[in-house]
């Protein structure tokens, strides 16, 4: 699914805040990104939404060397991958279901289609009554979930996810993170970046640890004594 | 209770409260003005002329002057009918009518005044004719010359001439003129655009990321522009329609049955002035998409 080979990335001419990272994430597996604030967690899920593009390395995504990609096949590759922002990343001016619809209107599906699958989501994840509230309406949890349900609506092969409980208290956190368990079982390859070891000890799956810029995989026994 | 899910679907840019949107449909609004008077200025001259060459065309003049005693020459009336006897005898001429005096005078008051019509004044004899085939002017003029001294034929080659250089020059005056207005809609267009992508790069970045084609966002802005300069164009043009009536009204008045008739004007003419108004909205399209297309091309 993702597969990093001595991947470095610099800003500009600045020192490298990612160095020799190297790791295999393999189809269907569920991975926590956990690293101290400014270890490179946002760096490192960047690299792999294809939001930037290593400075060194080899990035390989669904069998794809990211290096060789034309510019105009990233955008069906980008649909494939769903992502939760850590500051949620909603449109102020479209409504709940307008945000989550988003995927889809650009995948091109059917008007009709759209609307019945949104408000199937916005349901699911508890947001049925406000189908048509703007994101500025939403409470801060409320919002989270919105995001998620328009990172899952695509059904997308790759969802990551940046610190996706960081706005809610722990009973919704944990609602949130059995929400991406679900979405794994279903065949779904999962990363979340989060600092919050609480939650994350609660379910075992092996973490991608980062410490000064380098990665260290820890696997699931030894991931929840890390 | 859940609500019923939006009908009415908003564009994912919000677009419409950018303080651009005034000023591109104001701007469209001026331009259509200007190109369609510009447009109907070119469109009347076009007629003015077609009326005039065809008013014209097949049509010859034939004029005899008064001699002085001292030239020896037979009198005004017998020159007259010899040059009425070659031009009846001469091949591709239908009709020749001397014009009386009244008139000469008529047609010579507007120099002259009152006193064309004065008996004792010397007035050339002028002779209508109108030809139903081709005629040799330089044979015939020679001969009218032999015929009946002081004549001159005059086919109104020279002035028809300089008629259509007129029309051709106003023709390329105003075609600068929608020229030069359809390039600043294009640069007025570039601007909104750009000032658009720059307040909402951050949403662009964001569909960017989520799969968007460069495509789907240009049809965004392309929507966008096409609503705007669609609403300025027809106010433009409102105000052209009307303009163009006011003048119609007040060339009706000065009687001036040399300017084109605005009320008669032919059904082309009218759709290609309601055409300019469709014109800059698909040109501020193209614009709009070359310019998004352009931009995005930096986006990783």
């Amino acid at each position: 699914m993702i597969r990093f080979e001595n991947v470095g990335l610099r800003y500009g001419t600045g020192p490298e805040v990612l160095r020799d990272i190297s790791f295999t994430l393999p189809p269907g597996s569920f991975h926590f990104m956990t690293g101290a604030s400014g270890a490179g967690k946002s760096s490192l899920l960047k690299l792999m939404y294809l939001a930037l593009r290593p400075s060194r390395g080899l990035v390989t995504l669904f069998g794809k060397d990211m290096a060789r990609v034309k510019r105009a096949d990233l955008p069906a590759l980008r649909r494939q991958i769903g992502v939760v922002f850590q500051d949620f990343a909603l449109l102020d001016h479209l409504s709940a279901l307008d945000n989550v619809a988003l995927p889809l209107r650009m995948g091109g599906a059917r008007e009709s289609d759209v609307v019945e699958h949104c408000t199937e989501i916005l349901r699911w994840v508890g947001l049925g009554n406000h189908l048509n509230s703007l994101p500025s309406t939403l409470s801060g949890g409320q919002q989270q979930r919105v995001a998620i349900a328009r990172a899952v609506i695509n059904r997308p092969r790759l969802l990551l996810a940046d610190e996706p409980t960081g706005n809610v208290d722990d009973g919704i956190g944990m609602r949130l993170l059995y929400l991406f368990e679900e979405l794994h079982k279903l065949g779904t390859t999962v990363v979340i970046a989060s600092h919050n070891e609480a939650l994350i000890r609660r379910f075992e799956h092996p973490r991608l640890m980062l410490e000064n810029g380098r990665l260290h995989v820890l696997p699931a026994h030894a991931s929840r004594w890390a | 209770m859940a609500l019923p899910p939006l009908t009415r679907r908003n564009s994912d840019l919000p677009l419409a409260k950018d303080p651009t949107s005034r000023f591109l449909m104001g701007l469209t609004a001026l331009m259509v003005y200007l190109a369609a008077l510009a447009l109907a200025g070119a469109l009347l001259v076009s007629d003015m002329t077609r009326r005039w060459d065809s008013g014209l065309a097949g049509g010859l003049t034939v004029q005899i002057m008064p001699l002085p005693d001292s030239a020896q020459a037979a009198p005004l009336e017998e020159r007259t009918e010899a040059a009425l006897t070659v031009l009846r005898a001469t091949p591709g001429i239908a009709t020749a009518s001397v014009l009386s005096s009244g008139d000469v005078g008529r047609l010579l008051e507007p120099w002259l005044g009152k006193e064309a019509a004065d008996p004792l004044l010397p007035m050339p004899r002028l002779i209508d004719v109108m030809t139903n085939g081709p005629v040799d002017t330089a044979a015939l003029s020679a001969r009218l010359t032999s015929a009946a001294p002081g004549a001159t034929l005059d086919d109104h080659a020279v002035w028809l001439a300089d008629l259509r250089r007129f029309a051709g020059a106003m023709h390329l005056a105003a075609l600068g003129i929608v020229a030069l207005i359809g390039g600043a809609g294009v640069m007025a267009v570039v601007f909104a655009v750009r000032s658009g992508l720059a307040i909402h790069r951050h949403v662009v970045e964001l569909l960017h990321l989520m799969g968007a084609t460069d495509r789907y966002v240009a049809r965004q802005f392309e929507s966008h522009v096409i609503g705007l300069t669609l609403r300025g164009g027809m106010t433009g043009l409102l105000l052209a329609a009307g303009t163009l009536g006011g003048i119609g009204h007040a060339a009706a008045g000065l009687h001036a049955s040399l300017l084109p008739d605005l009320a008669t004007s032919p059904w082309w003419a009218v759709a290609a002035l309601a055409a300019v108004p469709l014109a800059a909205c698909l040109l501020a399209a193209l614009t709009a998409r070359w310019t998004v297309l352009r931009t995005l091309e930096s986006m990783p």
